[in-house]
């Protein structure tokens, strides 16, 4: 798999030039800025493995010096030893999947680490010298309670870490827990309850000086994630590896396909296992409209203006008059800002804004 | 006139009337087997989905026999209970008819019904048992059903199959031999009847009839009877494969006129042409077609209102049957009351609006036509439930009755007794057709038809039930109107005419379905049925607390915004109803009750 990964890095090396010109120069530093290990556990990855990755990498594009690299990661995986690697490597942050520090929720969600691990992994990591950390917790799980939740942030706050990732747990369909909670093993997701725990999330956060910066995530001053922030502020980037998606920075979305097999054949034989997906004009407003709204700062009414045009953004506050009036939404300095009470519905007003 | 023979064939769905019909032309050279097209009868497509023939049609072959050629005239029917008027002016056209029953599933209801029609118009009967040779034909039982049934001798049965050809040629001389030549005057003044018409988009309408007395020239300046209106005949001729213009169409024959007729309106099923000098009198018999089954369509898009108009006036050129008048809805916009022969008529109209014209269309819940009188006697005709006069000012109100016909196995009488009883239906008679297959004859009420009567009846029986109709009469009954509210608003599109003691069962099943095809809404909604200011049934749909998924990263952002795109176009397609946001499923929740 590895192999196939590093042949797609090869393959697609100009990728970033091939960016429309205009775009590129406005928009993208011609230097690669953060790299990011994630979608599923790239930890269990042997070292020297993530040392070629990173350094093929760097060989084949202009990788920043102070570049973000991320690595996600299980507590179990980490170890003295593979800190040391990764670090050898050039990692410099870590996000691990914590999930809980609660051991029965650990146990439903069949997590291979227990309440000691997930919290010893964090020290090791600082001790280290890898203190550069995200934790990712989930909540409005069956059996965590409201005070359970808040000792999870407090215990997250504790250690020490400058960024959160909180998710609300969903259930899939066609996922093992979806059919757990279908034969009745597991009591079902209470939206009453997740909503209740967003709120106490976001009154946490406020008391212990972190910022809700995006639906999901939570940071101290200058610890926001600097790879997902590019994600919402429409840059370009390339994702390596089955399923991984690409975009250009501009109306160009991509995507590998999902099977491993697949991907290694088709790699193998030289060729790129790629969907592309061209935006409309009104897909790219959608999707200013979905990703702005669920950050902080919201949906900037001025650039989004100077790309769509005049009648675009006066439609758009048109169909938000009825989230302002309902007080879901508030438009303050040219920005479109979801209140408290609409984070509780980001898809459905982002839904309503569409055109 | 002595070689010419007029004949229908008689059948239930499934017959394989289609099938013998496309095998007789093959037998007569009427079509070679290359330019056959499975069922030449059938040339709407719909036709040939639903394996029925939804208007009746002719065809005109040549039998040689004994060193004299002879013209068949063939009259399809349609084969439906929504259609009967229609098949009653085709049998008027005919001297006899073929009875096609299939050996393997014996007589069915509609089959009796169309066969008395067939016996009041004198006709001769050929009976057939079709589909010999397939396995499970049970020829014997069916042979003894026929002759209780029509009290033939059991060697006048003759035995075939349209698949394979068996017995073709045997019902070619039967029907030379057994049915009788017309009679009629070429000379006399000119009666010819009407029995179908067809939309042409060049040359209008179509008209077929058949020439009683008489003789009808190209040129002719002629005159329907009923409808008083004269034209000239543009063209006359003979049904073949197409049309095969002729000078004149002589008495004894079958044949079409072509007057430059653009609406189909203006020709009636059952009218009698005549010539304007020396002018014939009427064919007994006609009646105007009247609808049974109410409906409001409407479209999905209120701003889509014009082009539908525009398609349900290009649909009635081609379908006289079809009425329509405006009507507005608070929650639909505008739309049209449709008035439809019965509900596979509606069904008929449904689709094709879908696939002829391309329109999504929503339609209402269906009714019958209802009478209701004032308490300053005044009468009101009462087609949708907007109509009924205020509880205040109503006197009393009528429903129109039916004689139901059912035949079954007699295993599941007691159960179609418990449906019939249950749809306030009595049993007015009960008769063995054989040992194993009884007749049921109920009085019921025409509006207990229109919901869910047919699935119930084929769950029931397992499928083994025929079933027909004809109207009856009007009856005092206690009817009542259902209301539905969302959050306390009326929704005018989803009231209800309905006997009082099936209202608040409906009512919990209506509020019921209605909170599984409702999305959930920031804030709590209330559906509610009422009669009058009485609740009757009630149900909540709590509000949603949450809407927002967790992760929007890379990998995310192209799967969510299509998840948000479909909803927004769904969102595009609900209709506001005071704050609540009801999806076009809803307003069709009433026909899906049972799912």
């Amino acid at each position: 798999m590895v192999d196939s990964i590093l042949l797609e890095a090869r393959y697609r090396k100009d990728f970033f030039q091939q960016a429309p010109a205009d775009t590129l120069i406005l928009k993208t530093p011609p230097t690669i800025s953060t790299i990011y290990f994630g979608g599923g556990t790239p930890s269990i990855l042997p070292g020297d493995w993530i040392i070629q990755l990173i350094q093929t990498i760097k060989d084949l594009y202009p990788v920043e010096p102070a570049a973000e690299i991320t690595l996600e990661a299980n507590p179990d995986d980490i170890t003295p030893n593979a800190l040391e690697q990764w670090q050898t490597a050039g990692v410099n942050r870590l996000s691990i999947g914590v999930q809980s520090f609660i051991q029965e929720d650990l146990k439903w969600m069949n997590r291979a680490h227990t309440t000691s691990q997930a919290g010893n992994s964090v020290i090791l990591a600082q001790q280290a010298g890898l203190s550069n950390i995200s934790l990712d917790l989930i909540y409005g799980t069956p059996y965590l309670t409201d005070s359970l939740w808040l000792d999870n942030l407090k215990k997250a706050n504790d250690l020490g870490v400058d960024h959160l990732s909180a998710y609300a747990l969903t259930v899939e369909p066609r996922t093992a827990l979806f059919k757990l909670i279908e034969r009745g093993k597991i009591p079902p997701v209470d939206p009453e309850k997740q909503s209740r725990h967003f709120d106490l999330l976001m009154d946490w956060a406020g008391q212990n000086g972190f910022e809700h910066y995006e639906i999901s995530n939570l940071s101290r001053p200058g610890h926001k994630s600097r790879h997902n922030s590019s994600y919402w502020q429409g840059l370009p980037y390339l994702g390596l590896g089955p399923s991984a998606h690409s975009y250009d920075g501009d109306v160009t979305r991509s995507w590998n396909i999902e099977s491993n097999p697949l991907y290694i054949k088709i790699l193998k034989q030289g060729n790129l296992a790629l969907t592309e997906e061209k935006l409309s004009l009104e897909n790219s407003i959608n999707e200013m409209i979905m990703i702005q709204l669920r950050m902080l700062t919201g949906l900037d009414l001025l650039s989004f203006e100077q790309r769509f045009g005049k009648a675009a953004k006066d439609k758009l506050l048109e169909l938000a008059e009825p989230a302002i009036t309902s007080g879901q939404v508030i438009c303050l300095q040219d920005h479109l800002r979801l209140t408290r009470k609409g984070k509780h519905f980001a898809d459905h007003i982002a839904m309503e804004l569409f055109v | 006139m002595k070689q010419i023979r007029n004949f229908c064939i008689i059948a239930h769905i499934d017959h394989g009337k289609s099938t013998l019909a496309d095998r007789l032309l093959e037998h007569t050279k009427t079509v070679g087997e290359r330019e056959m097209t499975n069922q030449v009868l059938d040339d709407m497509d719909l036709e040939r989905e639903k394996g029925i023939t939804i208007k009746s049609k002719a065809i005109q072959m040549e039998y040689a026999m004994n060193g004299t050629t002879y013209i068949f005239n063939l009259i399809d029917t349609p084969g439906h209970v929504d259609f009967s008027y229609e098949v009653s002016r085709a049998l008027a056209a005919c001297e006899g008819a073929l009875l096609l029953v299939d050996a393997t599933q014996g007589i069915q209801a509609q089959t009796i019904s169309n066969l008395y029609l067939a016996i009041d118009n004198n006709l001769e009967i050929i009976p057939v048992i079709n589909k010999i040779d397939m396995d499970g034909a049970m020829i014997p039982e069916v042979k003894d059903q026929i002759v209780d049934l029509i009290g033939c001798k059991e060697e006048e049965i003759l035995l075939a199959s349209g698949k394979t050809g068996i017995g073709i040629e045997e019902i070619l001389q039967a029907i030379v031999d057994r049915i009788p030549a017309p009679t009629g005057e070429v000379t006399a003044p000119l009666q010819a009847l009407i029995f179908d018409s067809v939309f042409n988009s060049f040359r209008g309408i179509i008209a077929y009839y058949r020439v009683f007395n008489g003789t009808i020239k190209k040129g002719d300046k002629i005159k329907f009877i009923n409808t008083g209106q004269t034209y000239y005949a543009d063209e006359v001729g003979k049904l073949g494969i197409g049309l095969q213009p002729t000078k004149e169409v002589k008495a004894g024959d079958v044949g079409y006129i072509i007057t430059g007729i653009k609406n189909a309106k203006e020709v009636k099923v059952g009218d009698t042409i005549t010539l304007t000098e020396n002018p014939g009198t009427s064919i007994k018999g006609f009646e105007e077609v009247k609808p049974m089954v109410f409906a409001g369509i409407f479209p999905v898009v209120t701003e889509d209102f014009e082009e539908l108009r525009d398609c349900m006036d290009k649909l009635q050129l081609n379908d006289a049957s079809l009425t329509y008048e405006l009507e507005t809805s608070q929650a639909l916009g505008f739309g049209f009351r449709c008035g439809f022969l019965g509900l596979l008529h509606m069904e008929i109209i449904q689709e094709r609006l879908e696939r002829e014209f391309n329109q999504t269309v929503i339609t209402t819940v269906p009714n019958v036509s209802f009478i209701a009188y004032t308490t300053r006697d005044e009468k009101i005709i009462v087609n949708n439930p907007g109509q009924m006069p205020e509880t205040t000012k109503l006197d009393r109100i009528e429903e129109p009755f039916i004689r139901a016909q059912i035949i079954t196995q007699s295993d599941y009488t007691g159960n179609i007794m418990t449906l019939c009883l249950s749809k306030r239906g009595t049993l007015t008679n009960q008769t063995y057709l054989t040992q194993t297959r009884v007749e049921l004859t109920f009085e019921m009420p025409l509006t207990e038809i229109v919901f869910d009567f047919y699935d119930k009846l084929k769950s029931q029986t397992r499928g083994y039930a025929s079933f027909d109709y004809t109207p009856l009469d009007y009856r005092a009954s206690d009817i009542v109107k259902m209301d539905i509210l969302l959050n306390n608003e009326k929704v005018d599109a989803l009231s209800a005419l309905i006997h009082r003691s099936r209202a608040q069962d409906f009512g919990r099943k209506l509020c019921e379905k209605l909170k599984e095809l409702l999305p959930r809404q920031q804030f709590q909604i209330a559906i509610q049925a009422a009669i009058g200011a009485k609740i009757i049934a009630r149900e909540n749909i709590s509000a949603m607390r949450k809407d927002v998924t967790a992760k929007c990263y890379g990998g995310d952002i192209s799967r969510k915004r299509k998840l948000l795109e479909k909803q927004k176009e769904g969102k595009k397609r609900m209709r506001q109803i005071g704050n609540v946001e009801v999806p076009q499923e809803a307003f069709l929740a009433v026909l899906k009750l049972d799912e």
